[in-house]
C-alpha cells in the first residue's frame, strides 16, 4: 500500500477531526515506521491542519519520531533508579552488541538504540522497552541473548 | 522482621488490591442520589492521589454543577513521575475497580463518556484493557449509559498535568492551559471534565463499598486514608505497598531501608529530598511531604550530584517549554550545577540558582515548573558539599 | 453584564465579569509590562512577564490571562512581583542571543525596552542561547532563531489572523522552538510572505529581508538611473517610524526625502493604482457582460489581485479557484514595466540602466517582484522592494532632518494620482475606488454617496458586504439596468478563507470581492512600522481617508496622466494588447 493510501485508511478509521490527530500519528508511526515529511504532509492535507502544526505536534511527543528509526526501537530507561542498578553497564552492553552508540540506528536498520524517561518499572530496573515489550531486571550478560531473540522474532 | 510488619500493615488496610464485586458496587452507587455520593466523598476526605491532593468531592461537585449536556470522566493514567509505577500495577491487577470508579463519577456528574489516558510506555496493556472494558460495558449494560475508551499518550511527562492531558487528547501539543477556567467547567472539547488519577478512582470504588467512615478512620487529620506507594532505590524490598498516610520517614526507612539510608526522595523528581537527620520529624502526607507515591531511597554510596543532575536532565527534556520560568529555569539549574561542579563557577552561584527557583515556583504556568525547586532546593540545602566537590 | 469590584494597588475599580487583571489595571492607568500578550491575538500567558500578586495566593498570576474575581486584592509592584519580573527578564535575556548593536530591531525591540526597565544590572544567569544561522532563504522574511524568546506571537498570528500556519512550536522543553514544517527553509514552505509575524515579533527574530545595501549601491552608482515608487500606505506609516504619532500624513515630505536620498525620478504607486482601477474595472465589466449575456466560462465573483500575500494564499490553498482572480497585476507590478518601457521611451533614458525601486508597506511585495512572470519589460520589472521601515532607516542613515523638509510633489508622467488611489491603502479602498469609476462608466453619473465616501465598504469588520443597485445605465451597459451588484470585502486571510469556502461551495452571491491579506489592509502591512494594534490601524485609516478627502481629483478615471498614458502608450485601451502584455498576469497553482 502506498503511503497516501495508508494515511487515508488510518484517518478513515480514526476520524478527521483535530482531536483524532494523536491516534492518527500513533497508528501511522507503528505502521510506517517514523513519521516522514511525506506522511505528515498527507495528514496535513487530509485533516486540514497546517503542515507546521502537524509537525509541531508530532515533535512534542518522544514516541512520534520524525527522523528515520530502526525497525525495532530500544528505549532504555535513564531514570535514577535504573541508573543506580546498573543501567550504564546495560547501555554499554547494548552498544557493544548492536555496534552503535546511544541514539544511533544499526546499519541493517533493525535496531535504534535510545534512552527514555521513567518507564514505570522502577522496582525491577534496569528496564527497557523494545517497541511495546518490556524487559526488566536487565543484566549486561543477558543482553546478547535478548537481542538475538528479537532478531529471530522479527 | 520488617517484612512481617509490613504485611500486617497492608492487611489492615487492603483496599486497593482487595477482591471486590464491582458490579454490586456500581449498582449500589447508581441507586444513590448523586448528592449523596458527593456527601460520602466529603465524609471520606478523599484527596486526589496524583500528587496535588485536590479534594475529590469538590472536583466532582464543580463538574456536576457546571452547565452542559456533554461531560467527561478522564482517568489520568499518564503516570510518568520518576519512581512511580503504582498506576500500572493497579491497571494490571484491579482494572475493574478503576472502571467502577469512572462509572460512579459518570453517574455523579452526569457524564456518558469516559476516557483512560494511558501513557505510551504502557501501550502493551492496551489490548487487555480494551477487552476488559468491553466486558465491563456488558456488565453495566442497561444500568448506566456510559462508554469508556482508551486514548494513548505518546511519551510526554507533562501530559500528566490535567490541562496538558486534555490538550493532548484534543490532538495538540501537550502544553498546559491557563487556569481558570479549570477542566471541571471547561475541559475536554470545552465541556465540563473530571480528570482523576487511577488510584483515586479505586478508592472511590472502595469508599462506596465500605462506607466513607472506614477510609476516613485511616491516616491522619490532614491526610485521611491510605495511599499506594511505589518504593524503589536502595531497598531490599522494592515494589508496591499500600500504607496509611501519616507515617514518619524514620518509621518508613526502618521498614524499607537497607540500613544505610542517607536520603529519601519523596514524590519523585518534583518532590522533596529528605536527609537522614530529618527522617524523624518528617511526616509522609499533606501536612509533611506530600507524594504521588514515589519513594526512592538512597544509601551512602550514592552521589546526590548525580541524582540531582539526573532529575534536571529529565526536567530540561520534559518541560513543555512554553513558559519562561520553567523552560529557562531548568536549563539554568542544570548548567549551573555543572559549572559549579567543574569549578568554572564559584559555589555562590548555587545561591543565585536558589533565588531563581523562587521565580520558577511562583511564576511557572503549571505544576511542573512550580515543583522543580522542591528537589533542587532540598538537595542543595542538605547535600551542598556533594554538589560542589 | 455582571460587575466585579476589585482592588489594584490599593485602588478600587469596577469592571465587567471576565475582564482580565491586565485590562482592569489599564482602567486605572496602571501599566503592567507584557511580552507575549498582543491586542490582536488570543491569550497565551506563556512569557510570565506580566505576573502580579493576588492577596491570599502563594503563586503569582499572569495578569494577561487571569480573569478578575470579586474582592480580589492585587499588587502589581510588590517586592515579590519585582523580583520575579526581574528574574524572568534575566531568564529571557539568557536564552536570547542579544546582538543589540547590530540588530534591525534595536531601538524598537520590546525585549530591549523591558530589559532596560526591569532586568538585573548584572545578570548572573549563564548564557544558554543557541547561536544558529538565520534563515535567509525567503526574499521577504528573515528568521533568526537565536533571537527568539518563544512568546509564540508569530505562531498565533499566522494561525489566527492568516490561517496559514507556516510556523508552529516544535520539540519540547529545552528544544522547544518556533519552526516551519520539518524546519525547512521559509521559501520552501507554505508561507504567504505577508510579514504579519514580523510586525508582531517583539524582538529581531523575525524581520524583513533587507535590501537597503543594494539600493544604496544603486543610488551611489552614477551609471544607474534610479526610479522610485511609493505605495499609498507608506505615507501614513512613515511618520511613525520617524518618531511621530500614528495617523500623520507625510506625502510631501516623503517625496522630498526620496529626492534627498538621490533617486533620479520620484514617482508614485498611486499612479498605477489609478491605472489598476481602469484595467480591473474594465475586466469586471467584461466578466459581468459575459456572465449576464450567457457566457458560462466567465468566472464570478472576481477577486482583486493587488495583495501578493493573498495571491500566494489562494495559489496554495484554493488553486482550482485561481480563475476568479483578476488578471490585473498589482499597482507595484504595473508600475514596474512602465518604468522600464513608457518612461525610457518618453525620456530617452537607457532602460538597461534603470534600477526600479519600490517602497512598500509590505514584505510580500519583495516576493512578488521576484516572481519569474514579472519581467514584462524585458528586464526585472521591479529591482528592489523596500519596506516603509527600511525607507525610514535610510532617511536616518542619510542624516536627513525629515521634519524640516519642505513638501514637494512627485515627478510627472508616472506620479500624478487621485484620492481613489490613496484609499488603496485601507481595507475596502480598492472596492471603493472601483465603484467610484465603474458606477460612473455604467451610468454616466457620479456614485450616489455624499462626498464620494462609500461608507458601507469602509471599516474594520473582517468581512463586509454591500449591494449597489444599477439604475439609469448608459446605452453600452443597458444589460446592467436594475442589476444589484453585490460586493464583499475581506481583510486578514482567515476572513478571505471564509469567502473562499463560500465560493468553493457555490454559495457566493457576490460579483466582486476585495481581499487584502493584512488586517486593516496595506496600512498595516508586514512592512509598516512596528507595533500594530486596532487603535494604530484606525489612526492610519483615518489619515488615508483624510488624504483622499483633501484631493481635488478623487476618481481614477479623472487622472489626466492616466488619460495621457492611454492616448500615447496603451493605445489599444484598457484590456488591449499592450496592457495585456504589460499589466496583466497569470498565476501558479501551488497545492
Amino acid at each position: 500500500m502506498s503511503v497516501l493510501a495508508t494515511v487515508k485508511t488510518v484517518i478513515d478509521t480514526e476520524g478527521t477531526a483535530r482531536h483524532n490527530l494523536l491516534p492518527v500519528l500513533t497508528s501511522l508511526r507503528s505502521k510506517l515506521g517514523s513519521l516522514s515529511p511525506e506522511i505528515l504532509k498527507n495528514v496535513s492535507q487530509i485533516m486540514d491542519i497546517p503542515m507546521a502544526h502537524v509537525y509541531g505536534t508530532a515533535t512534542f511527543y518522544s514516541f512520534l519520531e520524525t527522523k528515520p528509526m530502526g525497525k525495532n526501537v530500544i528505549r532504555l530507561c535513564r531514570t535514577i533508579s535504573c541508573d543506580m542498578h546498573g543501567k550504564r553497564d546495560v547501555l554499554n552492553a547494548l552498544e557493544d552488541v548492536l555496534a552503535v552508540k546511544n541514539g544511533e540506528t544499526t546499519t541493517d536498520g533493525l535496531f535504534t538504540l535510545t534512552e527514555t524517561n521513567c518507564l514505570g518499572h522502577c522496582h525491577e530496573g534496569p528496564v527497557m522497552l523494545v517497541n511495546d515489550e518490556v524487559f526488566s531486571s536487565l543484566k549486561p550478560e543477558n543482553i546478547p541473548a535478548i537481542i538475538d531473540e528479537i532478531r529471530k522474532k522479527r | 522482621m520488617s517484612e512481617d510488619k509490613i504485611n500486617k500493615m497492608q492487611e489492615k488496610i487492603n483496599l486497593i488490591f482487595s477482591d471486590c464485586e464491582v458490579c454490586e458496587v456500581v449498582s449500589q452507587a447508581l441507586a444513590e442520589d448523586p448528592e449523596q455520593i458527593l456527601k460520602m466523598l466529603l465524609v471520606s476526605s478523599l484527596r486526589g492521589r496524583g500528587g496535588a491532593g485536590f479534594p475529590t468531592s469538590l472536583k466532582w461537585k464543580f463538574a456536576r454543577q457546571a452547565p452542559g449536556d456533554r461531560k467527561f470522566v478522564i482517568v489520568n493514567a499518564d503516570e510518568g513521575e520518576p519512581g512511580t509505577f503504582k498506576d500500572r500495577e493497579i491497571l494490571e491487577k484491579v482494572p475493574y475497580k478503576v472502571f467502577a470508579g469512572m462509572a460512579i463519577c459518570a453517574h455523579t456528574i452526569g457524564a456518558r463518556e469516559g476516557f483512560i489516558y494511558l501513557r505510551g510506555e504502557y501501550n502493551y496493556m492496551r489490548k487487555t484493557l480494551e477487552e476488559q472494558i468491553q466486558d465491563f460495558h456488558n456488565k453495566i449494560a442497561g444500568k448506566l449509559d456510559f462508554v469508556i475508551k482508551i486514548v494513548s499518550g505518546a511519551g510526554a511527562y507533562v501530559c500528566g498535568e490535567e490541562t496538558a492531558l486534555i490538550e493532548s487528547m484534543e490532538g495538540k501539543r501537550g502544553e498546559p492551559r491557563n487556569k481558570p477556567p479549570y477542566p471541571v467547567t471547561a475541559g475536554y472539547l470545552g465541556c465540563p471534565t473530571v480528570v482523576n488519577n487511577v488510584e483515586t478512582l479505586v478508592y472511590v470504588t472502595m469508599i462506596m463499598k465500605m462506607g466513607p467512615q472506614h477510609f476516613a478512620s485511616l491516616g491522619t487529620q490532614h491526610s485521611r486514608g491510605a495511599k499506594v506507594f511505589s518504593i524503589s532505590g536502595d531497598t531490599p524490598i522494592p515494589g508496591i505497598y499500600e500504607l496509611e498516610l501519616g507515617m514518619s520517614l524514620a518509621e518508613f526507612v526502618e521498614l524499607f531501608g537497607d540500613g544505610d539510608t542517607k536520603a529519601v526522595q519523596v514524590g519523585g523528581a518534583g518532590g522533596f529530598c529528605v536527609p537522614r537527620k530529618k527522617f524523624t520529624e518528617t511526616i509522609i502526607g499533606f501536612e509533611g511531604v506530600p507524594t504521588g507515591g514515589s519513594m526512592m531511597l538512597f544509601n551512602s554510596t550514592r552521589s546526590m550530584y548525580n541524582v540531582l543532575h539526573n532529575y534536571l536532565d529529565f526536567f530540561c527534556e520534559e518541560s513543555c517549554g512554553q513558559c519562561t520560568p520553567c523552560r529557562v529555569g531548568c536549563q539554568q539549574l542544570r548548567k549551573g550545577i555543572e559549572e559549579v561542579k567543574n569549578h568554572s563557577l564559584k559555589p555562590v552561584h548555587l545561591d543565585v540558582l536558589k533565588k531563581m527557583t523562587d521565580t520558577m515556583r511562583y511564576a511557572s504556568k503549571c505544576g511542573l515548573g512550580q515543583s522543580v525547586p522542591n528537589s533542587f532546593n532540598s538537595i542543595i540545602d542538605n547535600f551542598r558539599e556533594e554538589i560542589i566537590f | 453584564m455582571k460587575k466585579i469590584k476589585i482592588q489594584i494597588d490599593n485602588r478600587e475599580v469596577e469592571v465587567d465579569e471576565g475582564t482580565t487583571i491586565l485590562k482592569a489595571a489599564e482602567k486605572l492607568n496602571i501599566h503592567i509590562p507584557t511580552l507575549c500578550h498582543h491586542e490582536d491575538l488570543c491569550i497565551a500567558g506563556n512569557c510570565r512577564v506580566c505576573v502580579v500578586e493576588v492577596e491570599g495566593a502563594n503563586l503569582l498570576s499572569a495578569s494577561c490571562a487571569t480573569p478578575v474575581m470579586e474582592g480580589m486584592k492585587i499588587h502589581t509592584n510588590s517586592m515579590k512581583v519585582r523580583n520575579t519580573r526581574r528574574t524572568i527578564l534575566d531568564m529571557l535575556l539568557s536564552e536570547h542571543a542579544g546582538e543589540c548593536t547590530s540588530c534591525t530591531r534595536s531601538g524598537n525591540c520590546e525585549l530591549q525596552t523591558l530589559a532596560g526597565y526591569y532586568a538585573s544590572p548584572d545578570n548572573a544567569l549563564l548564557d544558554i542561547s543557541i547561536k544558529s544561522k538565520p534563515d535567509t532563504s525567503s526574499p521577504s522574511i528573515t528568521k533568526d532563531d537565536s533571537k527568539c524568546i518563544r512568546c509564540q506571537r508569530c505562531v498565533r498570528t499566522c494561525e489566527e489572523i492568516q490561517k496559514v500556519g507556516a510556523l508552529s512550536m516544535s520539540g519540547k522543553g529545552e528544544h522547544a522552538k518556533v519552526s516551519t514544517f520539518f524546519e525547512l527553509p521559509l521559501n520552501t514552505v507554505i508561507c504567504t510572505n505577508c510579514g504579519q509575524c514580523v510586525t508582531r515579533c517583539p524582538t529581531g527574530a523575525l524581520v524583513e529581508r533587507s535590501y537597503i545595501d543594494e539600493v544604496w549601491d544603486a543610488l551611489s552608482n552614477p551609471d544607474v538611473h534610479t526610479v522610485v515608487q511609493t505605495a499609498p500606505a507608506v505615507r501614513v506609516g512613515l511618520g511613525e517610524a520617524l518618531g511621530h504619532d500614528p495617523g500623520g500624513r507625510f506625502t510631501g515630505k516623503m517625496v522630498s526625502a526620496l529626492r534627498n536620498l538621490g533617486f533620479d525620478a520620484v514617482f508614485d504607486t498611486n499612479f498605477t493604482a489609478d491605472l489598476t482601477i481602469i484595467e480591473e474595472g474594465s475586466e469586471l465589466l467584461a466578466r459581468l457582460t459575459n456572465v449576464l449575456t450567457g457566457d458560462k466560462s466567465a468566472q464570478l465573483p472576481m477577486f482583486t489581485s493587488c495583495s501578493p500575500g493573498w495571491i500566494k494564499f489562494i495559489e496554495h490553498r484554493w488553486p482550482h479557484l485561481l480563475g476568479h482572480l483578476s488578471t490585473c497585476k498589482s499597482p507595484q507590478q504595473m508600475f514596474g514595466p512602465l518604468a522600464k518601457t513608457r518612461y525610457p521611451e518618453a525620456t530617452g533614458v537607457n532602460p538597461q540602466k534603470i534600477c526600479s525601486i519600490s517602497i512598500m508597506p509590505c514584505t510580500a511585495k519583495k516576493f512578488e517582484a521576484d516572481r519569474p512572470e514579472m519581467r514584462a519589460s524585458g528586464f526585472k520589472d521591479v529591482d528592489y522592494v523596500l519596506t516603509t521601515r527600511e525607507l525610514a532607516k535610510m532617511i536616518k542613515q542619510a542624516g536627513i532632518d525629515f521634519d524640516a523638509l519642505e513638501e514637494s510633489e512627485c515627478d510627472s508622467m508616472l506620479g500624478k494620482h487621485t484620492g481613489a488611489a490613496v484609499i488603496f491603502g485601507a481595507t475596502g479602498g480598492v472596492m471603493e475606488a472601483a465603484i467610484r469609476t465603474v458606477y460612473e462608466l455604467v451610468t454616466g453619473r457620479q456614485v450616489p454617496f455624499e462626498n464620494l465616501n462609500i461608507t458601507p465598504v469602509r471599516g474594520m469588520e473582517g468581512i463586509r458586504e454591500a449591494t449597489l443597485k444599477i439604475e439609469g445605465t448608459v446605452e453600452k451597459y443597458r444589460f446592467l439596468e436594475g442589476v444589484e451588484v453585490k460586493v464583499a470585502i475581506a481583510h486578514g486571510l482567515i476572513n478571505a478563507d471564509k469567502l473562499m469556502e463560500a465560493v468553493n461551495g457555490g454559495n457566493a452571491p457576490w460579483h466582486f470581492i476585495e481581499v487584502m491579506a493584512c488586517p486593516g489592509g496595506c496600512l498595516s502591512g508586514g512592512g509598516q512600522p512596528i507595533p500594530t494594534s486596532p487603535d494604530i490601524r484606525a489612526a492610519r485609516a483615518n489619515a488615508i481617508y483624510e488624504e483622499d478627502a483633501s484631493l481635488l481629483l478623487r476618481k481614477s478615471h479623472e487622472n489626466p496622466e492616466i488619460t495621457k498614458l492611454y492616448e500615447e502608450f496603451l493605445v489599444d485601451g484598457p484590456l488591449g494588447h499592450t496592457s495585456h502584455h504589460l499589466l496583466h498576469t497569470h498565476y501558479t497553482p501551488r497545492p
